[in-house]
């Protein structure tokens, strides 16, 4: 009850500066352990050759922007889902469509594919999560069988089948833990909105995509922010981003319909990818690392490699 | 946390407007236009150049552009210069004076640069109408460089049927701006048409050229007039954006805020945090250890699918038979052979050796637990507490008493991570104990080396197939034992020498290299050989490609 009091006596005022002089100490606590760069201790990394990839299929047949894909974990099948409210299910290897759900809402945002591979979730501006199991009975009408598993107040921008622990609130990234539902960590250094945000494989860093025209990887441990990829010619924002398998290469795609391939040790760009006729929406690397995969707002897929 | 727009201003925070995707990308590119229209700091030529019987008023070439752009934003590469120029011109901010769709050249194409009344960054919204009155007033004034393209002339007569009633009105409004035009500069005017032409080229797009109006939609519940995009062209089946939801006051923050932000910050500065250069070492080790398995960096063995369209690769992978590559990446942590199949197999059957398989089989039906759908969760957490937990467990493992309490208790609620607790336990007991000597195992080690082959069930390969892997990693004086005639509960391979195998036609077994060698390449290096090779007619190693 006394401690209750004491609290009362606190003003607003005086709990903002107290908070301020703690963010001091914070950033003063970090700067010593900031003792080199990442690029620089790169240097004695050998540089990478150069690069040849290529699209190595196309996938039409979305009758709109695609927004979203994921891949299954046999490495070849994927699915998307576009504006036109449509979600498919691609062999992308041979570039055949192997079903299409037709979702009741236009601005399907997210899709996922099943780690079992026998189902797919979407969802979009129905606020709803969708599960389809996947059927090659062509009797079965896929839309019959779907379940709902979860309303959202909002609509869906995101979805995966394992929980994803980090989500890009504008221009802060945050770790969440996922059991007690805490935030553990954040970090916030872009100048806009992150649109993307991506695991490093070995899950202590992470790298995020952002509007201000940058990608750029935070460290767990060091819990900062270790490197930026950037470009004076690069102004319009990265839509997404992914690792290549080792974690030396970030793939980040872009509004200005290009996919840059940066070098995430050394920070600098490796590639430039042309291809797509509009803006790039969503990137994915394969589960086994031997490609990747970009969609479009000019309606296609493209794979690469 | 702070919600809506409403009292931003008041608060000193950006207009967020100014916040917006789309608005960011203006701003960085009317410096950059800025820059490029400033005499004195190395702007580009713009001039008015004589053509035929007239001027061109104000006119800079698409070269000179692309030149700019190159040096002042350090591109090497002139398809990127062109590439961004062209973006730019898409957006509205420099358009082609006799061409409708808006990309950038890099040759003698003229180009002006837009008037900053009419940029995008003033959140043009235009209507149908306004645009009906503009191609009214197109056909009223009898020019040439103002007579209607195609689609426009499409638009129009779309237009006219849209607002039949109101066509009076409109065309009243078209006359009028002819008039106040006449009155103008013939050479002001040339200009102004021609940025006028432009406003509209990236408003109501040619067929086919992307708008670039268009927002994300996710990012338009910002704005407080949303964008539509409208064409004239195709049909949009929403005209209103669902997303968008009027503008929330903020929320003040209150004490509570503030402390949970305190006691947050007083969390982060306790936390233990490596140095940079710790870190940097880290995470450069991870990638040099990882970069011989990223296809896209080191190139996959025999070939990566994507490329060659050839599936060898995913074949390989399928098969019980690891490569070594393969079984050396289980050595890298736990968790690679965990994640790998054959890996779990294989130091499953080492643990059974041991008798202390139940640890990794707990550990597994854990992991499905958690992917079982909710019905079946309380059955599943019964029977993993009766195999492995309960007195008298057939497969009982070994959780110190504290685990046991907690797991127990949690039995009792029997959710999907009911034993989340006890998992870790036996992860942590399996990393530091039977992974490791695992690792150091003749079982490991000879799988590693190649010297042996994994006792798992047949692949899908013929059984000639298997003994020649095998076979090529013995010596030569082995292999001639293997073929005496005595051998003959060995698989029949068919004879030496040119001679054929029953089974497999196409493949002629003749003499074996030693084992490690191959031929020498061009280059003189002799490389290793793997039991992805077989023998050819002359006794080199080649790798054949199976025939299916």
């Amino acid at each position: 009850m006394a401690t209750d009091g004491l609290h009362e006596n606190e003003t607003l005022a005086s709990l903002k500066s107290e908070a301020e002089s703690l963010k001091g100490k914070l950033e003063e606590e970090r700067a010593k352990l900031h003792d080199v760069e990442l690029h620089q201790v790169a240097e004695r990394v050998e540089a990478l050759g150069q690069f040849v990839m290529k699209t190595r299929r196309t996938l039409k047949g979305h009758g709109n922007k695609v927004l979203c894909m994921d891949w299954c974990k046999d490495k070849r099948r994927i699915v998307s889902s576009s504006q036109d409210g449509k979600v498919i299910v691609w062999d992308s290897f041979t570039t055949n469509k192997e079903h299409a759900v037709t979702m009741p809402c236009t601005w399907v945002m997210a899709c996922a594919y099943a780690p079992s591979g026998c189902a797919i979730a979407c969802g979009g501006l129905d606020n709803k999560c969708s599960v389809y199991p996947l059927t090659f009975d062509k009797n079965e009408n896929m839309a019959a069988k779907k379940k709902s598993v979860a309303m959202h107040t909002n609509y869906l921008s995101a979805c995966s089948f394992t929980n994803s622990d980090m989500q890009g609130c504008d221009k802060k990234a945050m770790v969440w833990d996922m059991r007690s539902g805490q935030c553990i960590q954040a970090f916030e250094t872009h100048e806009s909105d992150i649109n993307s945000v991506r695991y490093y494989p070995s899950g202590d860093a992470f790298a995020s995509g952002s509007d201000d025209a940058t990608c750029r990887l935070y460290d767990l441990r060091a819990d900062r922010e270790v490197a930026i990829y950037s470009k004076e010619s690069i102004i319009f924002g990265a839509s997404s981003v992914d690792f290549s398998l080792s974690g030396r290469l970030l793939f980040a795609g872009y509004n200005d319909y290009t996919i840059n391939v940066w070098d995430v040790l050394k920070g600098s760009r490796v590639s430039i990818l042309f291809g797509h006729e509009n803006r790039v929406s969503t990137l994915r690397v394969s589960p086994d690392g031997t490609a990747f995969c970009s969609g479009s707002w000019d309606h296609t897929l493209r794979v690469w490699a | 946390m702070a919600q809506g727009s409403g009292d931003q201003r008041a608060v000193g925070i950006a207009d967020p407007e100014e916040s917006s995707p789309n608005m960011i990308v203006y701003r960085k590119i009317e410096d950059i236009i800025t820059k490029m229209q400033d005499d004195k700091t190395g702007g580009v030529p713009i001039r008015t150049v004589k053509s035929f019987l007239s001027k061109i008023p104000s006119v800079v070439t698409g070269t000179d552009i692309v030149q700019w752009l190159m040096k002042n934003l350090s591109i090497e590469d002139p398809v990127e210069a062109i590439h961004l120029g062209s973006l730019i011109a898409a957006q509205g901010y420099v358009f082609p004076i006799s061409d409708h769709v808006l990309t950038l050249k890099d040759d003698g194409t003229f180009y002006r640069f837009q008037a900053p009344y009419f940029w995008p960054s003033n959140c043009w919204e235009p209507e149908n109408t306004d645009y009906a009155i503009y191609l009214c007033k197109r056909t009223m004034q009898n020019k040439a460089r103002l007579e209607l393209a195609d689609y426009e002339a499409e638009n129009l007569a779309r237009l006219q049927r849209a607002f039949a009633r109101k066509w009076e009105f409109i065309f009243m409004q078209a006359e009028a701006q002819v008039k106040i035009d006449r009155k103008k500069d013939k050479t002001e005017r040339k200009i102004l048409d021609s940025q006028e032409r432009a406003f509209w080229d990236v408003h109501r797009p040619v067929p086919g050229c992307v708008n670039t109006t268009e927002m994300d939609i996710r990012k338009c519940r910002r704005l407080k007039n949303p964008q539509k995009s409208v064409y004239g062209v195709t049909e949009e089946s929403q005209s209103q954006s669902p997303v968008h939801i009027p503008s929330q006051p903020t929320r003040k923050t209150t004490k509570e805020d503030v402390r949970k932000q305190i006691t947050f910050l007083n969390a982060q500065i306790d936390r233990h945090c490596l140095k940079m250069s710790k870190v940097a070492e880290s995470l450069i080790a991870y990638t040099e250890q990882y970069v011989e398995y990223d296809p896209l960096i080191t190139p996959a063995e025999p070939s990566n699918p994507w490329i060659s369209d050839d599936i060898a690769l995913w074949d390989i992978e399928m098969s019980k038979e690891p490569s070594q590559q393969r079984v050396k990446r289980w050595g890298f942590s736990f968790d690679e052979i965990l994640k790998d199949q054959v890996g779990r197999d294989q130091f499953l059957r080492f643990l059974e050796s041991e008798f202390s398989s139940e640890n990794l089989r707990f550990w597994l039906a854990v992991q499905d637990l958690k992917k079982q759908p909710l019905q079946d969760v309380a059955r599943r957490v019964e029977e993993i507490w009766q195999e492995f937990l309960a007195p008298g467990a057939p497969s009982a493992i070994n959780l110190d008493s504290h685990s046991y309490e907690i797991t127990s208790q949690n039995v009792k609620d029997g959710g999907r991570y009911t034993f989340e607790d006890a998992q870790e336990h036996i992860y942590k007991l399996m990393k530091s104990d039977s992974y490791a000597r695992f690792l150091r195992s003749n079982a490991y080690q000879d799988l590693l080396s190649a010297k042996k082959k994994p006792e798992s069930e047949q692949g899908r390969r013929t059984s000639l197939e298997k003994f020649t892997r095998s076979v090529c990693c013995w010596r030569r004086v082995r292999m001639a034992a293997a073929f005496h005639p005595r051998g003959g509960f060995l698989p029949a391979v068919g004879k030496v020498a040119g001679g054929q195998a029953a089974h497999r036609p196409d493949a002629v077994l003749l003499t074996v290299p030693p084992a490690g060698l191959g031929p020498e390449d061009h280059t003189g290096r002799r490389r290793r050989s793997t039991s992805a090779d077989r023998v050819s007619l002359r006794g080199d190693l080649v790798t054949v490609k199976e025939k299916e």
